[in-house]
């Protein structure tokens, strides 16, 4: 059993308008049986610093991560993760978080990896609850634990390695991080710490569009006309094409990947989470510099 | 590793007693305990050196008295608040301690708190950072 969708007008041109909820319908919904809020932040704390009633927390880093490998939780790890947040294989997700979302839409996909089926994103995130003066709350996390069954991750579907995009030039590339990052200034976002990419620049022939190019000034999505103009128009992305999206580490293109097929309905777009930080220092792949996306060298 | 001078060593000791949640919660009490920074620093950005191994906007001021005694300000804003509660975990641990104190506490000991499984290893970089830039300033203060 899921919740019912929201069937808020600024949606409903969207591809999938079941893939995000309003801040009014979520506050209307709150203790729905079936309905769990998730909150996924940048910031480990900040749920305990204030958090929507009955919300519980995932974190990236601690929850979603392996801790050794450098790759995502397991069917089992995830299934233990879900069960103890009270999250059942049926059970309607909404993730919310700080910064847009943007942790927020890296956890949904990592959820999408599992083919957990209905999980949404609350539109506008932390900054439109908060700045609608919503309630919050300091209570500690409590949920009823239940079953959640042990599913494989399928990666494949959604997630690029790097073999994969190697594979893949020639088809549209986004590069969704800063220009600075793009351009080979810098390895990570202005204000970010350096996170050890030996090269700087870009992967030849991706367009570079920001990840936050997608943000209205509420914080919430850019309507249709809007984010077209931005991802058909600017960058060139046509019906059909396969796209992979990537950023630093996998979390900005996160959001972007949520925005390509849930939002405009691109089919098979990947996320190569390695990104700039596997192929900044990868051996002998091809890099370009400079504002240009550059071309792919001949094989 | 050396010993920690007596705050330090009881915070972490206060950490390493707590369950992980609560390891969060002590964090998140340091945060809120951070002191404003001194109104002669406030207006005065150019002075503030920015943690660039922090992901949140946190800045520090160190201050050497004539007692060489270090003096430890920081700022970070209310939405960083593990950012906020390695300042603060700084500052206290930080306060009365010498010149040389200061520069005798190992570079490492942020990973020995009893945080990194709570917050994550990347995550704790950002308070190595912090401590080494204090170190850097106290040594540029002190530099004769």
């Amino acid at each position: 059993m899921t919740v019912e969708t929201d069937s808020d007008p600024r949606f409903a041109a969207f591809a999938h308008p079941e893939r995000l909820v309003s801040t009014e319908w979520l506050a209307s919904h709150l203790g729905t049986p079936g309905l769990v809020v998730v909150e996924s932040d940048e910031d480990v704390l900040l749920y305990e610093t204030g958090h929507i009633p009955g919300a519980v927390k995932i974190d990236w880093h601690t929850d979603l991560n392996d801790p050794v490998q450098r790759d995502y939780i397991d069917g089992a790890q995830f299934a233990a993760l879900l069960g103890r947040k009270g999250i059942g294989r049926d059970t309607t997700v909404v993730i919310y978080g700080d910064k847009n979302n943007w942790w927020a839409a890296y956890a949904l996909w990592v959820f999408s990896l599992f083919g957990h089926e209905d999980v949404r994103l609350l539109d506008g995130g932390r900054a439109k609850w908060e700045a609608e003066g919503r309630a919050y709350t300091t209570d500690r996390e409590e949920a009823t634990p239940v079953d959640y069954p042990v599913v494989e991750r399928n990666d494949a579907p959604i997630r690029a390695f790097k073999d994969d995009v190697l594979a893949h030039l020639g088809n549209p590339l986004i590069d969704v991080r800063s220009p600075e990052e793009y351009t080979g200034e810098r390895t990570s976002a202005p204000a970010y710490p350096e996170e050890g990419a030996l090269r700087a620049g870009h992967i030849p022939s991706a367009q570079n569009v920001p990840w936050a190019k997608a943000v209205a000034e509420d914080g919430g999505f850019k309507p249709l006309d809007e984010l077209n103009a931005i991802y058909r128009d600017g960058a060139g992305l046509s019906d059909g094409d396969s796209v992979v999206a990537y950023c630093r580490i996998g979390e900005r293109s996160s959001h972007t990947w949520f925005v390509l097929t849930h939002l405009l309905g691109f089919e098979g777009v990947r996320n190569y989470d390695g990104s700039w930080t596997e192929w900044g220092s990868a051996v002998r792949v091809p890099i370009v510099k400079g504002a240009e996306p550059g071309v792919v060298p001949a094989r | 590793m050396t010993a920690l001078p007596d705050a330090l060593a009881e915070i972490r000791a206060d950490f390493h007693e707590l369950e992980l949640p609560d390891r969060l919660q002590l964090l998140l009490e340091f945060a809120n305990e951070l002191p404003e920074m001194p109104e002669r620093y406030r207006d005065h950005p150019d002075l503030l050196e920015r943690v660039e191994e922090c992901q949140s906007p946190v800045f520090i001021f160190v201050e050497v008295d004539d007692e060489s005694i270090v003096h430890l300000y920081a700022t970070a804003p209310r939405e960083a608040p593990t950012t906020r509660g390695f300042a603060s975990i700084l500052v206290q641990g930080l306060a009365g301690l010498s010149v040389d104190e200061v520069l005798a506490l190992p570079d490492d000991f942020p990973s020995d708190l009893g945080l990194t499984e709570a917050v994550s290893p990347l995550r704790i970089r950002g308070m190595t950072g912090m401590l080494a830039r204090t170190k850097h300033q106290v040594r540029s203060k002190t530099a004769a």
